[in-house]
């Protein structure tokens, strides 16, 4: 075991795999030589050479096409897409042509490619480098997505991504990459080193996608976040002393419905959070389905603390961050209902 | 209700929108279109660099001339036998298209797209890469399964969406895929395999394998973001692929000029993006043998890509679903100042005399009698249901390969449909 935080865990699962595979390959922009604006390849060009690990065009429909030839071809590419705004320009290769291809090719091609994309909020990154678009994926028939929320699953979601035989886009929370961001913007930051999770073994480990943890047990209610969300909502139960049960999705798809409906069942009220728009958000997909399956349990409507429906502003942003705050008052709302 | 608009001391601005030079009613006319003699053009070294070749990509290379002789340096001196198999898989093409396109009219599909004057560029390239390299096509290169020897009968099923269907029914006729036969799953969406054919190339060289990647995009398709990735990525990475631009002239009712085709050739841009380049008279089927087996040279030999716009014609519509009498004067097709490259290679076999009637009415009863044996067999398979709810295959298999493993949700709603259907047959 080694304490490592999210960036060094992602590191060492690229290269746990590109150790065992000599079919895995890393590429993006600024992956090679450099090691990813993030560093998160950082070191592998020299350790496995350039033909494995390098730096791609300013080119997403470019990075993914390629990808999905190659994966094609029988290699297992890594594609690093630098932020996850940046990836519309491959949307319609994910979801026209990677989401498909077992499906239109009955099964002759498969593409076993893994999408790796830092998202989401809290770095003060505007409108271009804070978004949340997992739910524009949940949403493809054909594709898994995984978000992280610690090192421990990090390495080993990212393992199990790069070993599944399917497209998987692996969204990386970058807020928590140095230190788990429990939303009390106001306070010091503690570094991974101090918490659990950031103890990693440095071989080879999967954590198996479509499987929720919970991470906090509790009677209360039921309350379902994953990314950095995970660490806000501990921190917000824990300062208005709320016995509730925390679960981490980590697989937004496939999604863990019986980790989800057992805790329901026993709680009877639920929030769901993201930081991503509430509109059509996946906030909405995890309250219809626990409606649909717990209603007679459920003692008050499930609650969503969301982000906003605006583009992410910049100096605006723990206005739009949904903190402890938000996420306390929507617990509040599911008690008291 | 426009405002006018102040502008002092400025002419007013107005906005080109290209045209064709005949519109139905008007005579066609094709003088615009300059023919270098066959033969004309040099053909340099494999190993020359890009820059070499970018004078050719505003001429076109030409083999068979006006008397069908084969001439010049890019004559590719094929034996007899190879001209024969040329020959017969193009008019087995031909014939193939024909008897499906009547097959749509007849109710047994519900879509179907010709190749009809394009089979050389398909067919001759096919000829002239190794067996085992990958192509990507688009949905004009049926000829690349025929060279290919893939039964005639399981093209037919996928056709038909039948219960033989290679793919289950889940693609719209025409968008083959056979992995083993080297020929990628055809999208539907434009111009996406075409950065897919550089990665893959690109995976072959990571791999230190000797297999090249063959692509396809149409002239309209070139405008599309993953034209410009692609090129781009093949370029950088001196990707072993050829990059093949079918400039048939039409996009189902736009012409080329509405891609860029006015301004400058599609050849041309490969001068751009510093990759050789080429552009080949596509009607001509040794043409297209020659610049196909130049490229894969040279990419085979670790020299990267190549660009090569395949000059021909559209002769029929777009697909069953387009009538081209609504946008260009009938006859277009006929008029095509480079001909059919069916009928330019049978005149440069009769040349030989390797051909001549009686053999010509042979194949043709030969072939006709296997494209009819192959249709029969594949209709035992059933065509396309479109009112009924006995469909060709076991409804369940709706949800498989979304995933290798089926997930929860999927297997709730196969669950759902297959109650849905049994209480409505009920």
């Amino acid at each position: 075991m080694t304490v490592m935080n999210m960036i060094q865990a992602i590191n060492s699962a690229h290269d746990v795999m590109m150790e065992r595979d000599s079919a895995v390959v890393a590429m993006g922009e600024d992956v090679g030589y450099f090691g990813g604006v993030f560093r998160a390849t950082e070191h592998l060009q020299k350790k496995y050479g350039k033909s494995r690990v390098f730096d791609t065009p300013i080119s997403e429909n470019g990075i993914i096409g390629a990808a999905i030839g190659m994966a094609a071809y029988g290699l297992r590419p890594v594609a690093e897409i630098q932020f996850a705004d940046y990836i519309y320009p491959a949307f319609d290769q994910l979801v026209s042509e990677a989401a498909r291809m077992r499906y239109r090719t009955a099964g002759e091609w498969s593409l076993p490619l893994t999408v790796r994309s830092p998202y989401g909020g809290g770095i003060f990154g505007g409108q271009t480098h804070s978004q949340s678009p997992e739910s524009l994926f949940a949403h493809v028939a054909g594709l898994k997505t995984v978000i992280p929320s610690n090192p421990y699953d990090a390495k080993g979601l990212l393992i199990a991504a790069i070993e599944d035989p399917d497209p998987v886009l692996f969204f990386e929370p970058k807020r928590i990459y140095n230190g788990p961001f429990d939303g009390f913007f106001d306070r010091p930051v503690t570094p991974w080193a101090k918490h659990p999770k950031a103890e990693v073994p440095e071989g080879h480990y999967t954590v198996p996608l479509g499987k929720a943890a919970v991470v906090r047990e509790g009677e209360a209610v039921t309350i379902v976040a994953y990314g950095t969300m995970v660490h806000v909502v501990l921190a917000t139960i824990e300062a208005n002393g709320i016995e509730a049960e925390v679960i981490d999705l980590r697989t937004i798809l496939p999604i863990d419905i019986e980790t989800i409906e057992e805790s329901v069942k026993k709680t009877g009220r639920c929030v769901v959070v993201h930081e991503a728009t509430r509109t059509g958000g996946f906030g909405g997909e995890l309250s219809a389905l626990i409606q649909e399956r717990c209603f007679y349990h459920l003692e008050a409507p499930v609650q969503r603390a969301t982000g906003f429906d605006t583009p992410y502003p910049h100096s605006l942003e723990w206005a739009y961050f949904p903190g402890p705050i938000r996420i306390g008052t929507a617990i509040k709302k599911a008690l008291e209902d | 209700m426009t405002s006018q608009i102040e502008r002092p001391n400025r002419p007013a601005l107005s906005l080109h929108v290209p045209e064709p030079n005949a519109r139905p009613g008007d005579e066609i006319d094709f003088s615009h279109i300059e023919i270098p003699a066959a033969g004309s053009v040099r053909r340099p070294d494999i190993g020359a660099s890009p820059a070499e070749t970018h004078e050719l990509v505003y001429s076109l290379v030409r083999v068979l001339d006006d008397e069908r002789r084969a001439v010049g340096p890019w004559d590719p001196r094929l034996d007899p036998d190879t001209l024969l198999r040329i020959y017969r898989d193009m008019v087995t093409v031909r014939i193939f298209d024909d008897r499906m396109y009547r097959a749509q009219r007849q109710g047994k599909t519900s879509f179907y797209m010709k190749s009809t004057g394009e089979e050389a560029v398909a067919v001759a390239a096919a000829h002239a890469l190794e067996r085992d390299d990958m192509t990507f096509p688009t949905y004009r290169q049926q000829g690349i399964l025929v060279a290919r020897g893939y039964p005639l009968r399981d093209m037919m099923c996928q056709v038909y969406s039948n219960r033989a269907d290679p793919l289950k029914g889940r693609q719209l006729p025409i968008m083959y895929s056979s992995r083993d036969y080297g020929f990628f799953s055809i999208s539907g969406n434009l111009a996406t395999q075409y950065p897919q054919a550089v990665g893959w190339a690109m995976a072959s060289a990571i791999r230190g394998d000797s297999r090249i990647a063959s692509a396809y995009i149409g002239d309209g398709s070139t405008a599309e973001g993953d034209f410009h990735a692609a090129v781009t990525f093949a370029g950088v990475y001196r990707a072993p692929v050829i990059l093949n631009i079918v400039n048939n002239q039409w996009a189902i009712s736009s012409f080329s000029g509405i891609a860029g085709g006015e301004l400058t050739t599609f050849a041309a841009r490969a001068v751009g993006y510093g990759i050789a380049g080429l552009r080949v008279d596509g009607n001509d089927p040794l043409a297209v043998y020659a610049a196909t087996r130049w490229a894969a040279d040279r990419a085979r030999s670790n020299l990267g890509p190549t660009l090569i716009e395949m000059f021909t014609y559209r002769v029929e519509g777009h697909s069953t679903s387009d009538d081209p009498s609504a946008y260009r004067p009938k006859n277009a097709g006929a008029a095509w100042p480079l001909g059919d490259p069916i009928d330019r290679l049978r005149k440069h076999l009769e040349l030989l005399g390797a051909w001549d009637e009686a053999r010509e009415t042979e194949l043709r009863e030969t072939v006709e009698a296997e494209v009819r044996a192959a249709q029969r067999e594949a209709e035992k398979q059933g065509t396309l249901v479109t009112s009924s709810i006995e469909f060709p295959q076991d409804v369940r298999t709706m949800f498989e390969d979304v995933f290798e493993d089926m997930p929860w949700h999927l297997r709730e709603q196969q669950e759902q449909m297959v109650a849905e259907l049994e209480a409505k047959r009920k």
